[in-house]
């Protein structure tokens, strides 16, 4: 049998142990050991950017960083950022804008974008358009994909005014 | 009055699960004891397999067996046959896995079987493979030169087929007596598709039932069931369901029967177990169909009043190694006969000739042979009306047919039924102040500002029709669409389509349709697609078929579904059936509201049938097949605005605007969706992808650090219109828009990156428009700088 380490990791707010391969890439890690699918894999040279999650409050590509590489961190995939009803702004913004079509490269363009917004909560438009350079759309033309990460900016950025005002 | 779908920016019913990570593609289906199969494929563009020793492979713990296609031949697995016939083809036989030999670099030579995906990496690395190497070649032109290395015996000089349309002496009359002619030497270059989800197919085998399944990456689940049942692996298709979940984008790459999908399958019974494979990109480069590659010569002519007369056309398709499933159709019925575009030609002559190369087969891509038909057509008109010394606009006007001249018999065997494309013109050169930037161009270039306008008014032809004509065209399927409409008893309604989903959203558009026939709430209407076992016969999406075939085949099986409720409705309120309306979501007589009944209410009666006419069937559903009457033909004009860099050669795209005509609009959100993605592509071509082989048929743009993919910050913001000229034929009136932006914008940012090279002398570079090639372009134009 293969050797295998154990490695822990704390992924969308659940801890948990198990046995990968050291060759494990934290991608396949995401989707084979604890069953997370919404994080995709587009390519193999790291440039699609499907592959994104949040570790330690970073974006990075799941597919260039191996599972042992995320022994004790806080992971976050698409499963953690919201589901139907509470719905993180990103997740909104691509649902009203269109910012997606076949939902592949969606995951990974709302947590890139996600990384984007925590430190530059109003983007222009060419701000967006450079920090989505490492994620690749077929579909959509990124027309939308702009649209959607505005739409977002704009509601935190009202939701927060709305905190500081009850404040 | 029931709230009416059609039209409004409904948001899309699909994307829930998309947002949240719960979407379901293929490789995200685990089932219980799969096994992982990896395919070993050949380094090299040509060679003769001499042996394989699998030892070291199978003595790897966790490896459940390799094959070969020695396996495949000797358990009596077909080749994959191409689905389109032409006069004379010369069809190379293309085996799931090569027995004897390869021809592209990324055949598959053997498939490993293991317990998880990366022993069969290991193992497939293992599969020690004693290749001869032979002479290869890559480019079209090169295999039909003189001595230039055989790719199949079977097809002497290289040579897949010939085909011709138009009347070439015709053509020959019209220069004898022109006042101008031109003539353009153009290099379509070879695409990749590169959807972002890569192919992945999973094979089920029951022993119980002798019955299969393969969930696998299609835009056509039931031409997989025909090709694998019938031609390649005879299963009988009653036991093969075909099962495509949601797919992450096509663009044609996924029509196609593909070998993985009868490796797993055959290993799947072998084993008893199921086999999972799903391609690495580097994978995907290596075997997905390709798209375009074409070299071409066009030549058109004018007389003194720079009418078009005439346009003659040879092209060599190159083919690759195999002929993939559409691949002879794609440049010949889907290219020769769009040359007319929205021009008045006297005539016009189209000749191709398709070639075997040592290359990846190219198919259908976004466009299919529409696109390269409007990049000669388009460059060449723009080329001409740089010769005359005339606005490519306003030549392009004085040549269209006129919107009282339809039908339109085109010297290219299509009959156009509609169209009238000066508004869309007008339209797209006032949202862009066509006139205004010209004279801001011409103002920039004297202080080194170089801003290129280019035009396209380009027509395509989709929704392929009907059945009858592909059939005598050499089409081995029917063009028909089916539609099964089911309501249950408590009113809520299933509809399955034998379209394919694949980013398109139809779960949204065609739901809108279904409620407004209906007259209920789109929440209760679910659409289905994507799995033979559920599916009447379909055939799937592509060629931008999807409203205007697909969703005329629901909108028909809605009509059965209230002509049945009206029949239940006039026994239940005891009236003639030609008194009930079908109003404000009710069937009532005539002039009397308060006699009415539900949908709910009838769908209730229908499935209990206590108090039931006694000539009808219990039960509410209805299918319908619909085989349309001719094509549908959306057109419209993009204008696209570039700016050169003449330092360093790069091209920025700063505007594009876009105006055009798909009929009655549904859903404008996805319709627009479909024209930002279309445009992308099509900018892609023009100033970035390019597939590259070098002399010996290796690929050396086989992954994104070489394969340039259109990203955020090379688009623009685009800018659409619309016009309104609704299709005659189907029942509502929609035209495909899947394609349009493609099909337009390569020509139309082509022809805008030379007029902004005009000033340099450049009158034509090939594609894409890299800032190297461009620079020397302009630096060639300008004088040497003399030695101080």
């Amino acid at each position: 049998m293969a050797q295998v380490v154990a490695v822990t990791m704390t992924v969308n707010g659940v801890k948990s142990t198990h046995h990968p391969e050291p060759r494990t890439l934290l991608v396949h890690y995401l989707r084979e050991k604890l069953g997370l699918t919404g994080t995709h894999v587009g390519c193999d040279t790291s440039q699609c950017g499907s592959c994104t999650v949040h570790v330690d409050g970073m974006a990075i590509k799941s597919c260039t960083m191996f599972a042992v590489q995320a022994e004790g961190a806080n992971v976050t995939t698409i499963e953690g950022m919201g589901e139907i009803g509470h719905l993180h702004a990103l997740q909104t913004g691509f649902w009203e804008e269109h910012g997606l079509q076949c939902g592949f490269c969606t995951p990974g363009m709302i947590m890139s974008s996600a990384d984007l917004l925590s430190h530059n909560p109003n983007p222009s438009e060419s701000e967006i358009r450079h920090a989505l350079e490492g994620n690749f759309c077929r579909c959509t033309g990124y027309h939308n994909i702009v649209k959607a990460v505005q739409n977002a900016a704009h509601s935190m950025a009202q939701s927060a005014m709305a905190q500081a005002a009850d404040d | 009055m029931t709230e009416k779908f059609f039209g409004k920016a409904v948001k899309r019913v699909e994307d829930p699960r998309f947002i949240t990570g719960a979407g379901n593609y293929t490789d995200d289906i685990v089932l219980h004891n799969m096994t992982y199969a990896a395919m070993v494929r050949s380094p090299y563009a040509h060679a003769k397999i001499n042996s394989i020793d699998a030892s070291a492979a199978l003595a790897l713990p966790g490896v459940l067996a390799v094959l070969t296609g020695k396996d495949l031949v000797a358990a009596g697995i077909n080749p994959i046959p191409p689905g389109w016939l032409l006069p004379d083809l010369k069809i190379s036989a293309h085996h799931a896995i090569q027995p004897d030999k390869v021809t592209h670099v990324g055949n598959i030579v053997a498939a490993v079987i293991a317990e998880t995906r990366a022993i069969a990496e290991d193992a497939a690395a293992l599969v020690d493979v004693d290749y001869e190497m032979l002479p290869a070649v890559a480019l079209g032109s090169t295999a039909l030169a003189e001595g230039a290395p055989q790719v199949h015996e079977l097809a002497p000089g290289n040579v897949a087929f010939k085909w011709e349309i138009g009347d070439s002496a015709a053509v020959d009359a019209e220069f004898a007596h022109a006042f101008k002619t031109v003539e353009v030497k153009l290099r379509n270059q070879r695409l990749v598709p590169n959807a972002i989800e890569p192919r992945s197919s999973l094979a089920d085998y029951k022993r119980a039932g002798d019955e299969y399944t393969l969930y696998t990456t299609s835009q056509n689940p039931h031409i997989h069931r025909v090709m694998l049942g019938a031609f390649i692996m005879g299963i009988p298709e009653h036991k093969l369901r075909i099962v495509s979940p949601d797919v992450g984008g096509g663009f044609g790459s996924k029509i196609f029967q593909y070998p993985e999908e009868v490796i797993v399958l055959f290993a799947s019974k072998k084993l008893n177990r199921p086999v999972k494979w799903t391609a690495t990109r580097s994978e995907s480069f290596v075997s997905d169909a390709q798209g375009r590659d074409h070299e071409t010569v066009a030549e058109m002519c004018v007389d003194a009043d720079h009418k078009v007369l005439a346009l003659r056309v040879k092209t060599i398709a190159n083919l690759g190694a195999y002929l993939t499933t559409f691949a002879p159709a794609v440049p010949t019925y889907l290219y020769g006969t769009l040359m007319n575009g929205t021009y008045k030609w006297k005539a016009i002559h189209c000749h191709v000739t398709g070639t075997y190369t040592n290359t990846v087969g190219v198919d259908a891509y976004r466009g299919a042979g529409r696109p390269e038909a409007t990049y000669v057509l388009e460059r060449i008109m723009s080329r001409m009306a740089l010769e005359l010394g005339v606005d490519p606009l306003e030549f392009r006007r004085k040549n269209f047919i006129q919107p009282d001249e339809f039908p339109y018999q085109t010297p290219v065997a299509l009959q156009y039924d509609s169209g009238n494309y000066e508004p869309a013109m007008d339209k797209a050169m006032a949202m862009l102040d066509y006139a205004g930037l010209r004279a801001k161009q011409a103002e920039g270039r004297k202080n080194g500002k170089y801003i290129g306008i280019g035009v396209s008014t380009y027509l395509e032809a989709c929704g392929l029709a009907p059945s009858a004509l592909v059939g005598s065209l050499g089409a081995q399927a029917g063009q028909w669409e089916s539609a099964l409409v089911r309501v249950s008893a408590t009113g809520k309604v299933e509809v399955l389509t034998g379209s394919h989903s694949h980013g398109q959203g139809h779960e949204t558009a065609f739901a809108q349709v279904v409620a407004d026939e209906l007259q209920i709430p789109m929440e209760d209407v679910s659409i289905v697609h994507g799995d033979t076992a559920r599916l009447p016969h379909g055939w799937g999406t592509y060629g931008s078929r999807s409203a205007p075939v697909g969703l005329s085949a629901i909108k028909m099986a809605s009509d059965k579904i209230n002509d049945k409720a009206k029949k239940i409705a006039a026994h239940l309120l005891e009236a003639s059936v030609d008194d009930i309306v079908h109003e404000d979501g009710k069937y009532q007589v005539k002039g009397v509201p308060e006699k009415s009944k539900s949908f709910f209410d009838i769908a209730l009666m229908a499935h209990l049938a206590h108090n039931y006419p006694a000539d009808l069937e219990p039960g509410l559903e209805a299918t319908h097949f619909y085989d349309p009457k001719n094509f549908v033909y959306p057109f419209g004009t993009h204008l696209a605005v570039v700016e050169v860099d003449a330092n360093t050669g790069h091209i920025q795209l700063i505007r594009y605007v876009c105006v055009d005509d798909c009929g009655p609009i549904i859903n404008p959100l996805i319709v627009e969706g479909q024209v930002h993605g279309g445009v992308a592509q099509g900018m892609g071509q023009a100033l970035l992808e390019n597939t590259v082989y070098d002399d010996n048929g290796q690929l050396t743009s086989g992954s994104y650090l070489e394969y340039t993919m259109p990203r955020a910050d090379n688009m623009v913001q685009l800018e659409i219109g619309h016009t309104v000229t609704p299709s005659p034929h189907n029942p509502l009136g929609v035209k495909g828009i899947g394609e349009a932006g493609t099909i337009s914008s390569t020509a139309a940012i082509a022809n805008a990156v030379i007029d902004a090279l005009e000033p340099f002398g450049v009158k034509h570079l090939d594609m894409p428009y890299t800032p190297e090639k461009v620079w020397r372009a302009i630096s060639a134009s300008l004088p040497q700088a003399a030695d101080d």
